[in-house]
């Protein structure tokens, strides 16, 4: 069974009596911080508990009780249980809470999320700008009272779907014919858009102007993307330049964002399950894990025994399969056009064709269920998985490595450059193969194990340089791991049941919170969701690895040259549904 | 030498001399120009979403696209002849999109890869979603499916050959004389929510009716 994402082993109360209490509402844990005290206590967290790793900030509207909270989750990075913490203030504009970026670097980006989304303000942040939408757009998208321009009801399924079913075109019920929400008298033709000043400032007062240079240069603004071969998707960055130096740089995200905070709450808990494929859609298996094992947690049901090692299993290929994509990409970025990346996905196709057995579709699996997986692996798919853990997928790995890792042209482009030392991967709250390649031995299958992996016998791939070749090889040894785990899981599963629950469409998950999390292929991915009892969860939000691994950004790239950016972006290994969501 | 026939070039019903078919076609402008394009789409090099990653399956070796001329991705727009939309369009990329578009030079298509590019898809009802890419850019081939596999995306691909195929220089769009720039689509605005500039007057009007009734 999965730990609870907190458990009370650390009294904060005790520690702070009039500062902070107990958060006592049923079904929630954790502790209420007054917001005034704030930075006081999570700097006591981190430098006399060692909670050194900030894993999510997020917000949560309660309209109800004229409330806006902001949950934080933090952990250790020598393993166990983390400790959540929250704090609250009267929702009245303006609603401020004080930045926690000064403790946790982490932060950063998602408080910028919270502000953009939720509308509260983080006092003390040096840069709060919107992050997901654009400046100028009207409201904070997920507060409880900001209804969508296609808005129909609170919550599916719709009463004019089902069981009525004769809903109207979602552009008939809208005022504009579309998709869109203009506040009332509205001119278009007046209107002045936002410029984006305010980015270009951010980048100003970080960069590093030398001051006794005798050459007078002046630096340059290069915003590579939304549209660029080598950032992986939609992301943009404006770097700003000396010469070919990087003294400064932004991400600026959001071309992606489909809003599925939002939409998830308005869906039943299962509608959710096909949406959480297509967060990081090379790994759709390993997020509906991480959603699963949440709702599990909230509803405190069993998994059935055999469903553990079906998804374990699934998980594992998973990883195989976005590692070999990562290193086909990254071979890509650096200039070995395409073969590398061919030889990655014919390996790919070949777990795709086990998931498609499985699970029916390729990419988007939609396959696991609460108490267990949606369909059984058939006896001739079960051999194929075998096939390709004992033959295939160890012999064409050594086939990669024996190409690859020798060669001379890639060793000299990677040895020695510096991607992440330790203490600036954990500040950054980076997780997954970039932390463990700057030597931190975080993996959550073992620091903090889920589902069955404390039974299998594997060794948490970890090495110490931090630099690019590192953070290569690492994934290398992650096919390892996995494939290690995948023997075994193949070895021991048993036969039974695959889900502990009846098939149903609408489950009953009580009233209170959890956090669920994972080790995707990426990072820690975790799930914080807020039941009210009702079929429709009242906050759902997702901890993206590739979100929050894009924070430390600036600190690998500063000071490198502007070609060296598209290879530590690489690294970094994101993919834009999940940045964005 | 067998007759020119998978290319398609030669018209039926010209009896060449066996030893210069494979030097000599007889066949119409229209044919000629449709059977250079229709082998050599190259398609803008260009991933939105999930789609995307299909759409690099059917580049690999299992589908291999290059079968169909249509493997030569380019990542400027200035030397695509396709906009393959794959995934989906947010409000926040749709200039971005428009701006590639425009910079395409014609002949120019746009194929709607998957739900998403083609109507929403699942994330239709989301605030920052464009509700399809055919409310802004003109749409040849729509391939339903999330994502489309590899088949069904070559399988739109060879549609809009066929397409190609029927056209007629004298009467594609783009050929017309004495019109201004039939395909420029005018960058929407990212204000309190999206601007499609074509449509300010509508919205005004709306804007003014729901402050009437507030
Ligand atoms: S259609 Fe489906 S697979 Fe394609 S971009 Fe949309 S959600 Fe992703």
């Amino acid at each position: 069974m999965t730990a609870p994402a907190s458990t009370q082993i650390l009294d904060l109360a005790a520690r702070f009596p009039d500062v902070v209490s107990t958060d006592a509402r049923p079904g929630f844990s954790g502790f209420i911080v007054k917001k005034e005290n704030l930075v006081e206590v999570a700097t006591a967290l981190r430098d006399e508990f060692g909670y050194d790793l900030l894993s999510t900030v997020t917000g949560v509207d309660y309209p109800a009780e004229n409330k806006m909270e902001v949950v934080y989750h933090a952990f250790r990075t020598i393993g166990g249980p983390g400790i959540v913490f929250k704090t609250q203030a009267d929702r009245v504009e303006p609603i401020e809470v004080p930045s926690l970026i000064n403790v946790w670097h982490g932060a950063d980006f998602q408080e910028r999320e919270t502000w953009d989304l939720m509308g509260i303000k983080f006092t003390g942040h040096p840069d709060l700008r919107r992050i997901l939408m654009w400046e100028g757009f009207e409201g904070h998208p997920l507060r409880k009272d900001w209804k969508e321009a296609f808005f129909e009801e609170e919550t599916k399924p719709f009463k004019s779907r089902w069981p009525e079913g004769n809903h109207l075109y979602a552009e008939f019920r809208n005022p504009y014919r579309d998709n869109l929400n203009f506040p009332s008298g509205f001119d278009p033709e007046q209107y002045q858009p936002q410029t984006e000043d305010q980015l270009y400032f951010s980048l100003e007062r970080s960069s590093i102007k030398p001051k006794d240079a005798d050459l007078k240069t002046d630096s340059i603004v290069v915003n590579m993307g939304p549209h660029h071969p080598s950032t992986h998707g939609v992301l943009r960055v404006a770097v700003e330049l000396d010469g070919e130096t990087v003294t400064s740089l932004k991400p600026v995200m959001g071309y992606l964002h489909r809003n599925h905070d939002k939409i998830g709450e308005r869906n039943t808990y299962l509608q959710i399950m096909p949406y959480t494929d297509r967060l990081d859609y090379f790994n759709s298996m390993a997020n509906n894990f991480g959603y699963a094992i949440t709702v599990e947690k909230l509803m405190k049901i069993p998994v059935a025994e055999r469903a553990e090692y079906i998804r374990v299993i699934m998980a594992e290929l998973t990883r195989v399969q976005n590692h070999l994509i990562f290193i086909g990409m990254l071979l890509n970025d650096l200039g070995t056009l395409y073969t590398p990346a061919l030889y990655a996905f014919e390996e790919r196709e070949l777990i795709l064709d086990i998931f498609e057995a499985v699970a029916g579709a390729r990419m988007m699996c939609n396959y696991f269920r609460f108490g267990g997986v949606v369909r059984d692996i058939p006896d001739d798919v079960m051999q194929k998985i075998k096939d390709l853990v004992h033959d295939r997928l160890p012999a064409k790995t050594d086939e990669m490595e024996r190409f690859l890792n020798e060669n001379e042209v890639l060793m000299a482009r990677l040895k020695g450059m510096h991607v992440l030392n330790a203490e600036e991967a954990v500040r950054n709250s980076v997780t997954g193969p970039c932390l463990r390649a700057a030597g931190v031995p975080y993996d959550l299958r073992r620091a903090d194990p889920y589902s069955v992996y404390d039974r299998f016998d594997f060794d948490v791939a970890v090495r110490y340089n931090g630099d690019m070749y590192d953070n290569y090889l690492i994934r290398f040894d992650e096919i390892r791991q996995s494939l290690r785990i995948l023997e075994q899981a193949i070895k021991q599963i048993p036969q039974g049941p695959i889900n502990s629950q009846k098939p149903q469409y609408q489950v009953r998950v009580p009233a209170g919170e959890a956090y669920g999390r994972v080790e995707s292929p990426k990072g820690e991915l975790g799930y914080y969701v807020v039941s009210n009892g009702k079929p429709n969860p009242y906050r759902y939000h997702v901890r993206a690895p590739s979100f929050i691994n894009l924070t430390a950004l600036e600190t690998m790239c500063k000071g490198n040259k502007i070609a060296d950016f598209v290879a530590l972006l690489a690294m970094l290994d994101i993919v834009m549904g999940e940045v964005d969501r | 030498m067998e007759e020119n026939k998978y290319e398609g070039l030669n018209l039926p019903n010209y009896n060449i001399p066996e030893d210069i078919q494979n030097v000599v076609s007889v066949t119409t402008l229209d044919r000629l120009y449709n059977w250079g394009r229709r082998w050599s789409v190259w398609p803008l090099m260009f991933g939105l979403a999930c789609c995307a990653i299909e759409m690099i399956a059917a580049q690999a070796a299992r589908y291999d696209m290059a079968r169909f001329g249509m493997e030569v991705m380019r990542p400027t727009p200035r030397q695509a002849d396709m906009m393959l939309v794959s995934g989906t369009v947010t409000k926040k990329m749709l200039p971005a999109l428009i701006r590639l578009y425009n910079q395409m030079p014609e002949p120019k298509y746009v194929v709607a890869m998957g739900a998403c590019a083609s109507s929403g898809g699942p994330f239709k009802e989301g605030y920052n979603v464009v509700a399809g890419i055919d409310k802004f850019l003109p749409v040849d081939v729509y391939i339903p499916g999330c994502p489309p596999t590899p088949q069904a995306l070559i399988a739109g691909l060879i549609k809009l050959q066929e397409k190609i195929d029927k056209q007629s220089i004298r009467k594609v769009r783009w050929y017309q004389k004495g019109k201004a720039d039939p395909n420029y689509v005018p960058m929407p605005i990212l204000g309190p929510d999206l601007i499609d500039v074509r449509r300010n007057a509508e919205y005004k009007e709306a804007a003014a009716r729901k402050e009437g009734a507030a």
